[in-house]
């Protein structure tokens, strides 16, 4: 049988139990014992970015949409901080851990399979996610640039999302050869959706072409839409398309890269 | 009989283009320490993975406790402790750490991982660096703590992938040691190993693999007594003394490693002491015959003349 065959035959959806939080107890663990490194980094960013463009370039934006651009960027910057958390926690972290600590290798001597070693790791990605933008959310906040009190939603929003960053970085390490390999996917995926995805500038100034390529594959588009429809308080219908694209897409990238890493792994 | 804890039948492990294990039956029994040899590639390391449910087989069967590998994971890896060949630890976290974070991976509450966490680490000498990163151990102490968590299950069987592969003599015997003790209390050791001493001094029967199938299996006594006899004459190589002793043992085989003659004989003990009497050659010696040379002998690489 062709590899590829063999991939398609062993296909399947992942087998998972409790043991799944076992595994993201132990990123937890880790994370937790250098929590104030891990702290600062979502505390400052938003900083940095909130007066050098919100207050520094703002200075020379007109409003946009209606907004003052300070506030138009906030809600970027809490979804761009669920993408790139996740995202990087489990490309180069979980690459890290597969490949130089053999740290999956030692947990599926336990009881615990590597579907559920991946899964933990997915969800482990989530939570990074969910602790760093609502950090920066709190910065946000401090800004006063919080107008709705469904900003609340805002953080299952971004657990939701980290999981799907989370899946699409770990397809990349399913298939990554090295480590430099993650470069691609940085910047041929990552930089140009930090971009592109009405964050800094809003999507009209695109051709309508490009807002419908935009909205239908650019992931971080609409983890924007939502955090900004929350944060403003603008519940529109394009939101509830948001959510189903982005809960479609997790599913879908959820089992892939399980199936992909369980390839990977298991010879 | 003693009972049978592991048995495969035609078990067989292909990828792509290479046959790593290639339909081998053999059975473990309870209690024994059973040693598989080979040279590198030979398939140990595959068949051990395979035993503990992280390869899945090609074909054949292979059952643990009566559980079938493919339908029992879980349940197999319960009763297993692994020692791999490749250090795994978890380098992100203490000595101590490493071994409770293994044991909620086996569910065991927290009191009782700590109790049992405690009495490893002074089984495996480790007191001291309870609170030591990973980073800081040395090899021994490293291969001292993967043999300590592997127990942290209180496994029935264990699975030793080359234990002391690059220890040095006393860090070796110290887990000859533990391994002698772990057997005494009646766990069930596989062991994997390139050393011949190692597995003459632990194993109660071997294995000896070679292109994926297992081409000799006993006792290591016995098996040194069935194909190499009791003792080995080595000389330096001379052609006068090469046809002396192809007249003197004519049954005898003689091996030829760089220039020196090996000379192994299935006749009773002293009859190359009264050879040497009658000729006496300089840079001869006698010795017991032992693993290695049942090793070499099978897995090839001798020069016959």
């Amino acid at each position: 049988m062709k590899r590829r065959d063999r991939f398609a035959a062993s296909f399947k959806l992942p087998e998972l139990t409790y043991r799944v939080w076992k595994v993201w107890q132990r990123d937890f663990d880790v994370f937790m014992k250098t929590w104030k490194v891990n702290f600062f980094p979502p505390l400052l960013e938003p900083i940095f970015y909130l007066v050098a463009l919100g207050y520094g370039l703002g200075g020379f934006v007109s409003n946009i949409e209606g907004l003052p651009y300070i506030q138009f960027i906030a809600p970027a910057l809490v979804a761009i901080s669920v993408m790139n958390s996740s995202f990087f926690e489990c490309t180069y972290g979980s690459f890290v851990r597969m490949y130089y600590q053999k740290t999956f290798d030692g947990i599926i001597t336990t009881p615990i399979n590597v579907e559920e070693v991946i899964a933990g790791e997915l969800l482990w990605g989530a939570t990074r996610s969910l602790v760093s933008s609502t950090i920066v959310l709190g910065v946000v906040a401090a800004f006063g640039l919080i107008s709705s009190p469904l900003f609340i939603l805002i953080p299952p929003i971004a657990f939701l999302g980290g999981l799907m960053f989370s899946s699409i970085g770990m397809c990349f390490t399913a298939i990554a050869p090295n480590i430099d390999f993650f470069n691609y996917p940085g910047f041929l995926f990552i930089t140009p959706m930090f971009l592109l995805s009405n964050t800094f500038f809003p999507f009209s100034r695109f051709p309508p072409a490009l807002q419908t390529f935009a909205l239908a594959v650019l992931p971080l588009v609409h983890q924007v839409t939502l955090t900004r429809g929350l944060m403003l308080g603008n519940l529109e219908s394009l939101l509830l398309l948001s959510i189903i694209w982005i809960a479609a897409v997790t599913i879908f990238f959820f089992i892939l890269s399980i199936n992909l890493m369980k390839r990977r792994l298991i010879k | 009989m003693p009972e049978v804890l592991i048995r495969a039948e035609n078990l067989t492990k292909k990828y792509d283009d290479f046959l790593a294990v290639d339909k081998i039956d053999f059975e473990v029994f309870k209690a024994e320490c059973c040693g598989f040899l080979g040279p590198n590639g030979a398939g140990k390391t595959t068949t051990i993975k395979m035993i503990h449910c992280v390869l899945p087989l090609t074909s054949g069967s292979l059952a643990v406790a009566g559980m079938n590998v493919s339908e029992k994971p879980r349940e197999i890896k319960k009763m297993i402790g692994v020692a791999p060949q490749e250090e795994n630890l978890d380098p992100d976290f203490t000595v101590i750490m490493n071994l409770l974070v293994y044991a909620r991976y086996f569910d065991i509450p927290k009191p009782e991982a700590l109790k049992c966490a405690e009495k490893l680490l002074k089984f495996s000498q480790l007191e001291e660096k309870r609170n030591v990163i990973i980073d800081q151990l040395s090899t021994g102490m490293k291969r001292r703590l993967i043999l300590a968590r592997a127990l942290i299950n209180e496994p029935q069987i264990l699975l030793l992938d080359e234990p002391t592969t690059g220890l040095d003599p006393q860090a070796r015997h110290l887990i000859w040691d533990k391994v002698r003790s772990l057997k005494k209390q009646g766990v069930t050791i596989i062991l994997t190993t390139h050393y011949m001493d190692e597995a003459a001094e632990l194993c109660d029967r071997t294995l000896i693999m070679d292109h994926g199938k297992i081409i000799e299996e006993g006792k290591p006594a016995e098996l040194v007594k069935k194909h190499v006899g009791e003792d080995v004459l080595e000389m330096d190589y001379d052609p006068e003394v090469m046809k002396v002793l192809q007249e003197k043992f004519p049954e005898a085989r003689l091996e030829m490693v760089g220039d020196r003659i090996r000379v192994f004989t299935a006749q009773p003990h002293g009859v190359f002491e009264d050879f040497l009497r009658d000729f006496p050659t300089k840079g001869a010696t006698i010795r017991n015959a032992n693993l290695e040379d049942v090793f070499l002998k099978l897995t090839g690489r001798q020069l016959r003349e």
